[in-house]
């Protein structure tokens, strides 16, 4: 459904995206886990047609970005990062201006936006202004504005930012819903537990390059499903083992002066973590 | 050609429905400049003078009418889109949507225009209260083509600029001279030379004397016309490139 080759965008001397090479398959929930500034909105933009590539091609549905926007355009539908919302329309004439700019039909229009609005929760809203919703409304209607055309493929820039913990699942439960009736669905995230409860597969991003790639499970696997921490000297130590008895064991030979020692599940973070060396909630990262 | 009119009326669908709520309060607040210029200049410093035998009343509200169309169309279609852009970020899902730049810039054009005919024919409809001016299907089409030039010059400004303060500099850089200088209130027939040709240079100088021409009854002079509507094209074509090129 997507497909990237050695895709670069270079911004002054800022390497956004660097030889980015992906494939996303037709029917998975594929997430792009990564700090900020890691290159997540770039890839979405490029893929989107809203910015060019420095070099390298990449292809939605076998249309090129850049030489068949019109084609591409039809194919996805897109919620921003930031809020892309005219706030002086109503919900519906949000919704509406967007089934125009698609090419619906009257009939139609007014079946699918009475459809969608439905489908997020905002029926009762649809009269109101944008300017007068709360913000995870407003975020259900960038969703419900997205699926108007029936697009076989939906970009999300980090679709929970900013929302509450109801919200928030109210929005999974959507992907999933929407996943299940078969969109393929690419989002970008930097929350690991966003990444490992939704998507089939996880590619980690890190300054613009992919560095891991693979299913939650597949990911946990190569460091060890068990993870030990333990403070020595002030500082936290983490070990990782393939099981909870061989993570028990090693936590049984210990020496008495090592403390405060916690056994768990390993996770994303964790392998973020040792593949960078840092947090990926650790904020601001950018090159150098 | 069909889907490319439709694209455009799609677009300009949306910044309709928001001028259907607030039309009144738009056309109090834009007719109120150009009442001001009327009572100001044509009553109070304008009374008893005569320019090329008429009142200076019948001279200027020809010129106030083309300077309201400016104004109105260069704000209708630049300021929203300005906000668009840079403050809803609702730019962008023009850009997404499969529809031609050709379709966004025509779109986003048409509530310049039109917002730019409402407030000219209201201050019109003012001005022949009080004057002989005379309409004919010439002043409605330079009206039209002034509309659109700036609504045009608008959206190419909205296009350029790169934050909110941009578009005021514009205001004040572009429109606030042709506003005082664009032969709105006085004649340019006796001005020394060079400086009749860098006025010539400005398209509202055009608008007004076709206008004028037409509202008093004169010959129309066509070459301002064409000069006008060369604006015009120009403007459009290099917000097409803007457009084209504006992907970063
Ligand atoms: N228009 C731009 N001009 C210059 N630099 C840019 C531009 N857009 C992005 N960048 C830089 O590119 C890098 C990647 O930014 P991007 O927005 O893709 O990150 P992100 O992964 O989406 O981060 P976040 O989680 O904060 O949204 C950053 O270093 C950013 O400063
Ligand atoms: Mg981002």
């Amino acid at each position: 459904m997507i497909v990237t080759r050695n895709l670069t965008k270079v911004y002054g001397d800022i390497r956004a995206v660097e030889d980015l090479n992906l494939e996303v398959r037709p029917g998975e929930i594929f997430g792009f886990l990564g700090p900020n500034g890691a290159g997540k909105t770039t890839t979405i933009r490029i893929l989107t047609t809203l910015t060019k590539p420095t070099s390298g091609n990449a292809w939605i549905g076998g249309f090129d970005v850049v030489s068949q926007p019109q084609e591409v355009k039809k194919m996805f539908g897109v919620v921003q990062q930031h809020l892309s919302l005219d706030r002086e329309l109503t919900v519906w004439e949000v919704m509406e201006l967007h089934a125009r700019l698609h090419g619906l039909g009257s009939r139609e229009r007014r079946k699918r936006i009475a459809e969608l609005l439905d489908y997020v929760g905002l029926a009762k809203q649809a009269e109101r202004r944008i300017g007068e919703l709360s913000g995870g409304m407003k975020r259900r209607v960038m969703v419900a504005r997205a699926l108007i055309h029936h697009p076989r493929l939906l970009l999300l820039d980090e679709p929970t930012v900013g929302l509450d913990a109801q919200a928030r699942r109210r929005i999974w439960e959507l992907i999933r819903r929407l996943n299940s009736e078969g969109a393929t669905i690419f989002l970008t995230t930097h929350y690991i537990e966003e990444a490992e409860a939704l998507c089939h597969r996880v590619g980690i991003i890190h300054r613009g390059r992919l560095i891991a790639l693979g299913s939650p499970l597949e990911l946990r696997l190569r460091l060890g499903l068990a993870a030990v921490e333990t403070l020595l000297d002030d500082r936290v130590h983490y070990r990782y083992f393939p099981s909870k008895e061989e993570a028990t064991a090693y936590v049984q030979s210990l020496p008495p002066e090592v403390k405060m020692i916690v056994v768990r599940d390993s996770n994303l973070e964790d392998v973020f973590v040792e593949l960078t060396g840092r947090k990926v909630e650790d904020g601001e990262d950018t090159e150098g | 050609m069909v889907k490319i009119l439709k694209d455009s009326y799609s677009v300009w669908w949306a910044d309709l429905r928001i001028l259907k709520s607030l039309w009144q309060r738009f056309l109090i607040t834009s007719l109120t400049s150009p009442v001001l210029y009327l009572l100001a200049f044509g009553f109070g410093l304008g009374r008893g003078i005569e320019i090329g035998g008429v009142s200076y009343i019948e001279f200027v509200i020809p010129g106030i009418i083309a300077l309201t169309a400016m104004n109105a169309s260069f704000n209708g279609a630049g300021m929203k889109l300005n906000v668009d852009r840079l403050f809803y970020k609702c730019f962008d899902e023009l850009l997404m949507s499969p529809i031609s730049s050709l379709s966004i810039i025509l779109g986003k054009s048409l509530i310049g225009v039109l917002r730019g005919l409402m407030v000219s024919s209201a201050f019109l409809a003012i001005g022949l209260a009080i004057s002989s001016t005379r309409i004919t299907p010439l002043f409605g089409l330079t009206l039209l083509l002034t509309c659109f030039t700036f609504s045009f010059m608008g959206v190419l400004a909205a296009l350029l600029a790169k934050s909110h303060q941009d578009m005021a500099t514009f205001s004040s850089l572009i429109l606030t001279p042709m506003t005082f200088l664009g032969g709105t209130f006085f004649s340019l027939r006796d001005l020394p030379g060079w400086l009749k040709m860098i006025l010539h240079l400005m398209p509202l100088v055009h608008s007004s004397r076709c206008l004028r021409a037409e509202a008093l009854g004169r010959s129309f002079p066509w070459a301002s016309f064409l000069v006008l509507l060369a604006f015009g094209i120009a403007f459009f074509l290099v917000c097409l490139s803007v457009l084209k090129r504006s992907s970063v």
